[in-house]
């Protein structure tokens, strides 16, 4: 691919860039205790979260492991763990 | 026909501006700039000039302005000095990644402390690094032309960068001078609407100077980079193309000025050129063999013909009212750099003259060609700048 003039791109390209790869801790979801109040996914500022089947998911693709998802949770259901390397 | 008239060097500017139908311009006062701004402001509400003028409150919002209506498609300049011009640096930088067209003019004042408002080159010669092209003038009439051809050189689609038109302060800005002035319909003729590749639309979203890794940014620079090696040629051409309406040429990237045959060269920037053109005629006419170069593009900095009109020369004598503090003189270092391991180069001398409006007259040109000549006659070397005209007495 070559380089833009300008480092102008159209939306979309971060897709292309995992960033999973930056984190220390992981969320885990415990989906016992998740409510599916769906604030993990507003608060994600990767857009890693999603809701697939009514039940949320991370992506850990893009998931950078910021953990604002875990402490917003207002059941507890995520947890951060240390990444295993 | 032409316009001729008696006016000041920043309405000069203004006058260029004006008819080169810049859509958006930003201004903030600083002196010795304030004028250019000012003159452009009357003839927007005058209704002269259809453009968004907008008042900011800092020199970095003015480079902001001018960055962001860039991206959104229009043409776009703003001017300033001294400390306003090094505010603007982190945009300055930013604006020629994305590779935004606007014109700057930098009116050349020095940067404190001590403060003052009287003129060197250290606050445009600071933003060499940036990307930004620039130019420097030696007359009013020069300001004029140059700014003209700038917008051109600055949207040509193999350059797409920001140009900064550098004139001294107050010398040029605040003097009246002779100036011709071009008709619209021949500025129109010559430089077409801006258009850009890209530009700022909501309903197609793009991302300026997106971010990146290690893997590709030392490309994106090396681009900037060959966008200013790759213009000279362009350049050239459209100065050409500009001299070929007017019948004003000064020259393409350096005016060569009575090298021919010349022993000591004078390399200079900016108003300085013409109080040494009269030094070299003056020496030419004592049978001295002298001449000057005049450097008018100094980013890219044009060595390959700084190079053919030195090259038989047996000493450059670089006079220059900027300096890089624990090192030499900006100008001095680029020549020094590019003729290093050229075979049977001249040697170079670099001078620091006139910081803070300090005059330098033919005396002091005199002076700096009789230090060249000592210089010469003792082997050719001398590895410091030499201050001219410092007192060292008063020194702590």
């Amino acid at each position: 691919m070559k380089i833009s003039i300008g480092a102008v791109v159209i939306g979309g390209t971060s897709i292309n860039y995992k960033t999973g790869g930056w984190r220390d801790e992981k969320p885990i979801i415990h989906v016992e205790l998740c409510k599916a109040c769906g604030l993990c996914e507003m608060v994600c500022p990767d857009s890693a979260v999603h809701v697939v089947n009514k039940v949320y998911i991370i992506d850990y693709d893009y998931c950078k492991g910021c953990g604002l998802c875990a402490y917003e949770c207002p059941t507890k259901a995520i947890e951060m763990i240390s990444e295993e390397k | 026909m032409n316009q001729v008239k008696v006016i000041e060097g920043s309405e000069a500017v203004a006058l260029a501006v004006r008819a080169c139908r810049p859509q958006v311009i930003s201004a903030y006062p600083i002196s010795p700039q304030t004028h250019i701004v000012e003159w452009l402001a009357k003839m927007v509400a005058d209704g002269e000039l259809d453009s968004e003028f907008v008042n900011v409150e800092s020199e970095f919002s003015a480079a902001s302005v001018i960055s962001g209506a860039s991206a959104a498609g229009s043409r776009a300049y703003t001017a300033s000095s001294s400390q306003g011009l090094l505010l603007m640096t982190e945009v300055l930088y930013a604006s020629a990644g994305m590779r935004l067209p606007f014109v700057i003019t930098g009116v050349n004042r020095a940067i404190s402390v001590p403060i003052s408002i009287q003129i060197d080159q250290q606050d445009t010669i600071s933003l060499r690094d940036s990307g930004v092209i620039q130019f420097y003038v030696e007359s009013s009439q020069e300001a004029y032309d140059t700014h003209i051809a700038a917008f051109k050189i600055a949207e040509d689609p193999g350059i797409l960068l920001p140009v900064m038109v550098c004139m001294d302060g107050w010398i040029l800005t605040h003097s009246y001078e002779r100036v011709s002035m071009m008709e619209q319909k021949e500025v129109d003729r010559f430089l077409p609407p801006f258009q850009p590749i890209h530009f700022l639309d909501v309903n197609n979203p793009k991302t300026w100077g997106s971010h990146t890794e290690a893997d590709v940014l030392m490309e994106f620079k090396y681009a900037v980079h060959g966008a200013m090696q790759n213009g000279k040629e362009r350049m050239k051409e459209i100065f050409s193309e500009l001299a070929n309406m007017t019948g004003r040429n000064y020259g393409g990237l350096i005016e060569a000025y009575r090298t021919e045959d010349a022993e000591i060269i004078l390399v200079a920037i900016g108003s300085l050129a013409g109080t040494i053109k009269e030094a070299v005629d003056e020496l030419r006419s004592n049978n001295e063999r002298v001449g000057l170069v005049k450097i008018r593009c100094y980013r890219p900095f044009p060595h390959e013909d700084i190079w053919d009109a030195i090259k038989g020369a047996k000493i450059v004598l670089v006079t220059e009212a900027d300096f890089s503090m624990g090192s030499e003189g900006a100008v001095g270092m680029d020549l020094k750099s590019k003729l290093c391991g050229r075979p049977n180069s001249p040697h170079v001398v670099d001078f620091i003259t006139g910081l803070g409006g300090r005059e330098v007259n033919k005396r002091t040109i005199y002076q700096i060609v009789q230090k060249g000549q000592e210089v010469l006659a003792s082997g050719g070397y001398l590895p410091e700048p030499y201050w001219v005209d410092l007192n060292r007495n008063i020194l702590p």
